[in-house]
């Protein structure tokens, strides 16, 4: 299959998500268990990941930054914006596109392979409504979630770190921290990161539900979906700062 | 009663149904049989709207579901059970939630309602005391017996049983199937069942069609299978030494040349 049939095909999944649900209970319920799978599942990778993420970039910039002339808060005001600007959004998104996104395509990938997303439609539920818009929307509502309580953790990794090592202590990094904020980069950042959870939801659902065939195939489209969305995201990440910044 | 009227269906160049053409009638058996890759499943998934037809009419008790709209088929599906052949259960859910699930999304029924009708299902179908087992838990004969229950707990109009059978053993096979034709009369259902299985042929074939690559070879009833004279149904229903033994003796039996009361030892000594 080319491109084009790809993109016609994953426009007509988003387009047929959207109907009037069969049951809304059964709907919430569904959209809070995904909210429970995608969010609370993750949340101890990106604890592990961005509290090293801050402490690596401290000693990193710090190691680059020999000069006496440059003061040590400027250190901090380069990890601030680094984690808000780029690690927290882009590299957990990217993490989590592993993590989210081969879940979400192996789940759907074994229903149809098993039939239940026939056993679905033959009931007479819309099941790209019932399946992979709860699993959007959680995902638009818990991936922001996670990103900035990545960046404060990445941020509150960095000061630990500054200060286990001796390169910086907290007083000079907190004040660091202050210096130069621009409030924008937050709300670019948050920008980034809706498109990156739409991505990180969306196509491994597609590649899941129109899989073909049986357990290698499902591997198959788990693989393929995870590198597809790292590839979108790393696209997305630069058409959004070069229009955004 | 279902009427299937011209049915075409390809993928690619590949003709997979080729204008058939049948009526499956309320309170019957109506059995699709044939080889693998007869097209026999294609037509059920034609019949039941996984598949569009390329050409050719559905209907179901009057209304034409191929030129229906999505909403329309929602509720002539909502009218519709299914078997599926690997029973098709939701992994996660337990056998009642999977057997409540329809009545959940569907009905407004209470809670207690719910269990109440679960219950009486899952009696049904030889289950009772089985609610809290997942599907990872119980046999491959049960799980088939839940995906009856789940299949009829709305009361359906039409059931379809693809491969109903399929990987289980004879005994628990003539169990299913009777567990079908049962059901099939009490709810005065139009069953639709799809199997290469000689023994539901046997059983439950009230109406039966012989699908042979792609197009309708042969319908008649499981009466009528052992004096046919289609070639191809003979080969693939008496496909071994045996049962062309068995359907030899049916027939001398049935012109008088040998008694059904026949001593069997005596014959055999």
């Amino acid at each position: 299959m080319n491109f084009f049939t790809h993109l016609g095909r994953y426009l007509l999944m988003i387009k047929g998500m959207f109907s009037k649900p069969e049951n809304h209970r059964l709907y919430w319920k569904e959209l809070m268990h995904q909210c429970n799978e995608i969010g609370i599942r993750s949340v101890g990778i990106v604890v592990i990941i961005s509290v090293f993420l801050g402490a690596v970039t401290t000693v990193q910039t710090a190691y680059q930054l020999i000069t006496p002339l440059i003061p040590k808060t400027v250190i901090a005001v380069i990890v601030r914006d680094n984690i808000i600007l780029e690690l927290a959004p882009t590299l957990i998104c990217v993490v989590l596109a592993g993590v989210v996104g081969s879940r979400i395509a192996s789940e759907l990938g074994n229903m149809r392979t098993s039939e239940q997303i026939d056993a679905l439609e033959i009931m007479g539920i819309n099941t790209k409504a019932y399946l992979i818009m709860p699993k959007i929307l959680a995902a638009l509502i818990v991936v922001p979630c996670l990103v900035v309580l990545a960046a404060v953790l990445g941020i509150w990794g960095g000061k630990i770190a500054g200060e286990l090592s001796g390169i910086l202590p907290s007083d000079i990094y907190n004040e660091g921290l202050l210096e130069d904020f621009i409030p924008y980069n937050v709300v670019f950042a948050l920008s980034k990161t809706y498109t990156y959870a739409f991505i990180i939801s969306s196509v491994p659902a597609y590649y899941g539900y129109h899989v073909q065939g049986g357990a290698l195939e499902i591997g198959r489209a788990s693989t393929t979906s995870v590198i597809i969305s790292c590839i979108l995201i790393l696209l997305a990440d630069y058409a959004l700062a070069a229009i955004l910044l | 009663m279902i009427e299937i009227k011209n049915i075409h269906k390809g993928f690619g160049d590949k003709t997979v149904i080729e204008d058939v053409s049948a009526v499956l009638e309320t309170g019957k058996c109506n059995l699709i049989i044939g080889a693998s890759g007869s097209g026999k499943t294609v037509l059920m998934k034609c019949i039941v709207g996984l598949f569009e037809p390329d050409s050719g009419e559905i209907i179901y008790d009057d209304a034409n579901f191929t030129t229906m709209s999505p909403e329309e088929r929602k509720q002539i599906r909502q009218q519709i059970g299914m078997l599926f052949q690997g029973s098709a259960l939701f992994d996660s859910m337990t056998v009642e939630q999977n057997v409540m699930f329809p009545l959940d999304m569907f009905t407004n029924l209470t809670g207690k309602q719910k269990h109440d009708k679960v219950n009486e299902v899952l009696e049904r179908v030889n289950l009772t005391g089985s609610n809290n087992k997942y599907p990872a838990e119980i046999s491959g004969g049960m799980k088939k017996r839940v995906g009856i229950a789940r299949a009829i707990v709305l009361n359906p109009k039409f059931l379809f049983c693809d491969e109903p059978n399929s990987g289980l053993d004879p005994k628990t096979s003539l169990v299913i199937d009777k567990l079908i034709k049962e059901i099939t009369t009490e709810y005065g259902m139009t069953t639709v069942v799809n199997t290469h299985d000689m023994n539901s042929v046997m059983e439950i074939g009230d109406n039966i069609i012989f699908m042979h690559q792609g197009r309708k070879e042969w319908e008649g009833t499981n009466n009528d299978i052992i004096f046919s004279k289609n070639e191809e149904l003979n080969k693939f229903i008496f496909a071994s030494e045996f049962l062309r033994d068995a359907k030899d003796m049916r027939m001398l039996e049935a012109r008088g040349k040998i008694s059904d009361n026949r001593n069997m030892d005596e014959l055999l000594k």
